[in-house]
């Protein structure tokens, strides 16, 4: 356990290279991958979370984390496959179509992946029909979309659309989010959840795994 | 650069000291004092004793500015150094002496207590931008005779910062004074270590009474700094134009500035002041008045043109509530006053003409200081240059979120206010239950008096006050102090 609080000590400094050693030197000392992941970066990310909830720390920090949280997946995602351990989860993101913003998107991708998940970043100008056709094939459990734009809006309802005809809806998980987008909005074009920032967008898909299992 | 304001030019700043000076030769001062009339006589004034009049010589005024110091040290209750007040450094304190508070809780505007006091104090240890407290009230559950040394002692008492006070009677200065002895050891040590300012008012126009004459000489006799606060009201009892009050201000803060430094040459003092433009139609003093704070601004530079520190009542309201008048009016005042370079800017928590503090505006005025004090950190290049570098990183890396460059001075270029300033995202807002600054404000106050932490002083250092306290308050037929009991 000093080992696995170690991990968590390193990654809430956003110390990426030892957060990597570390987590080699816990494989080598054969604790279980799914221990290293909950008890050590998992635990430590958290921290970290909540730490920047209350204002203790600064979005830099939070990314850092991110960063050695992904150091540490390199070493760890391997095992985790080999043995069966299912991966948090897998989230195709992007811009709708004919909406060339993406710093709000680019923000939740990147704490997204800290948090743990596996984020497939379709970029911007992304249409309806590659969000359905890629979240098909790899299998996704999230599809999230950004929108900044009011005229572009109606591309995610599009996707929705598009993912009730394909069979994707229930299963697959939208998300929505973007200055002119609100939680109205999500209800009303029949989209799972909606997100006012890349911190609420960690919850919110942390929420959908919490509310399958 | 640090961004400094200018209002006067040195041409005219020579022509209104120049003015104040044969002022107080020609037409003189009125002083309700026999020792200090004595005083000045021995030194060359010309005093009619019956009158309680006198005439300055402009060599005493030259000598009292040449003896009074260019600054102003203060230590907190455990002797750390927390102010220069010097040059273009400025410091906040709140606004002193209300006779009302604006009750967070009910939102009623009523007469303080102990406990108010109390809560102000452990507040005032958590508010990061306000360097001094106050006296900020005075409690009304106490005789008025130990009113003012009474909110000192509990000042003293819950909160390290130093303290901008005043005394309200010739009296109270003694067990004033014994207190600050009583954390300092000595008065050797407490002339080393200054823990305290006196406010000493003038009355407009051109008068000294007895008690504050005499309590800017008790200060100077023992090395206590004293703001002077001269209060012109343009149009009323001083000139409408700025000018004209500004001139009645040098007169009479000049002639509190021979007083001090007749008695005790070296003796540290601050060219303060409280003026006001007068409210024609509802005969009030408008503290948020921009001319107001335009003559503060302007008499600071006078006080910088004659080497002194300097003090305004400037980052303050009028408004009743904590409201957009509140907030304006307080913000364009601390802007003004920092700019400026006013050492001890005087006013936040106050509304209402100087007579009700708010600790939700205490709150909310903390995050107005702060912001101020970062401009006036003003803009410096750093590592900017040449800019490619970085840029070339932003377009690889896509951001610069975690860019050491980032990391390196986020903390130094931005101030990041409390939770009482709103910056989220209006879903966030809303999900987080439309709080307004009110309902933030008492969350914060909630919040600091929760983690408030004893003073360090040593407890028989606190016995000790207490006892003088007491024995104070024994003269008035007090067999307890309020405070005990809480």
């Amino acid at each position: 356990m000093e080992l696995l609080s170690q991990i968590s000590f390193n990654l809430q400094n956003g110390f990426d290279e030892t957060v990597a050693a570390l987590t080699k030197e816990a494989v080598e000392k054969q604790i279980p991958p799914d221990e290293i992941l909950n008890n050590g970066l998992i635990a430590g990310m958290n921290a970290v979370g909540e730490k920047f909830k209350n204002h203790e720390v600064f979005l830099p920090d939070v990314l850092l984390a991110a960063r050695a949280m992904n150091s540490a997946m390199e070493v760890l995602k391997p095992l985790l496959i080999k043995g069966g351990i299912p991966i948090k989860g897998k989230v195709v993101i992007g811009s709708v179509k004919d909406d060339l913003h993406d710093i709000g998107k680019n923000l939740v991708a990147i704490l997204l992946k800290g948090a743990g998940f596996e984020v497939i970043d379709l970029g911007n100008d992304v249409p309806a029909e590659k969000f359905i056709r890629i979240a098909s094939e790899e299998n996704a459990d999230v599809i999230g979309m950004s929108a900044l734009l009011t005229t572009t809006m109606p591309v995610m309802k599009e996707v929705v659309d598009m993912a009730k005809t394909e069979g994707l809806y229930g299963r697959v998980r939208i998300m929505v989010g973007g200055a002119p987008v609100s939680k109205e909005y999500a209800l009303e074009i029949g989209a799972d959840a909606y997100s006012y920032d890349g911190a609420n967008a960690v919850e919110t898909v942390e929420s959908f795994f919490s509310k399958d299992s | 650069m640090r961004p400094v304001l200018r209002l006067l030019s040195n041409e005219l700043i020579e022509k209104i000291v120049s003015e104040a000076r044969d002022i107080l030769c020609n037409l003189g001062v009125e002083i309700h004092n026999d020792g200090i009339l004595s005083m000045l006589s021995d030194h060359g004034a010309i005093v009619d004793s019956g009158k309680k009049h006198v005439l300055f010589t402009a060599d005493i005024i030259d000598r009292a500015l040449e003896t009074a110091p260019d600054s102003v040290k203060l230590y907190d209750v455990m002797g750390r150094q927390t102010h220069d007040l010097t040059d273009h450094k400025v410091y906040f304190t709140p606004g002193s002496a209300a006779i009302n508070i604006l009750d967070s809780r009910s939102g009623q505007i009523r007469k303080p207590s102990t406990s108010d006091y109390v809560e102000y104090a452990k507040l005032m240890s958590g508010l990061d931008n306000i360097a001094s407290q106050s006296t900020a009230f005075i409690p009304a559950d106490v005789p008025e005779k130990i009113s003012d040394s009474y909110r000192l002692f509990l000042s003293l008492m819950y909160c390290e910062k130093p303290v901008v006070t005043g005394a309200f009677t010739i009296d109270a200065f003694n067990v004033m004074r014994d207190l600050q002895l009583a954390i300092r050891g000595s008065a050797d040590a407490l002339r080393k270590k200054p823990l305290t300012i006196f406010s000493c008012c003038p009355t407009a126009p051109l008068k000294w009474s007895d008690v504050t004459s005499q309590n800017l000489v008790d200060c100077a006799r023992h090395f206590i700094p004293v703001e002077y606060i001269s209060m012109p009201l343009s149009g009323f009892m001083a000139p409408v134009t700025l000018v004209g009050s500004l001139v009645q201000h040098t007169a009479e803060t000049l002639s509190g500035v021979v007083l001090s430094q007749l008695t005790q040459p070296g003796t540290p003092i601050i060219y303060g002041g409280s003026p006001a433009a007068f409210d024609m139609w509802y005969e009030t003093t408008p503290m948020g008045a921009v001319e107001t704070q335009m003559i503060d601004c302007a008499f600071n530079e006078i006080g910088k043109y004659l080497n002194l520190p300097t003090q305004a009542y400037i980052a303050l309201s009028d408004a009743k509530q904590l409201d957009a008048q509140a907030g304006l009016e307080t913000s364009m005042g601390a802007t003004l006053a920092a700019l400026s370079g006013i050492n001890s800017i005087s006013g936040p928590g106050m509304l209402d003409f100087e007579s009700c503090q708010s600790l939700e505006k205490l709150v909310v005025d903390n995050e107005i200081c702060g912001m101020t004090l970062r401009l006036v950190r003003g803009i410096e290049p750093k590592e900017d240059f040449p800019a490619m570098p970085i840029f070339e990183e932003l377009l690889r890396e896509k951001h610069l979120l975690i860019a050491s460059h980032t990391r390196k001075y986020l903390h130094d270029e931005h101030y990041f206010p409390g939770a009482v300033i709103d910056r989220a995202n209006s879903s966030r807002w809303m999900e987080e239950g439309s709080l307004t600054i009110s309902d933030r404000a008492k969350i914060e106050i909630e919040r600091l008096l929760e983690t408030w932490e004893p003073t360090g002083l040593p407890d028989d250092v606190l016995v000790e006050m207490t006892g003088l306290m007491k024995k104070e308050a024994a003269k008035f037929g007090m067999d307890s102090l309020p405070h005990e009991n809480l």
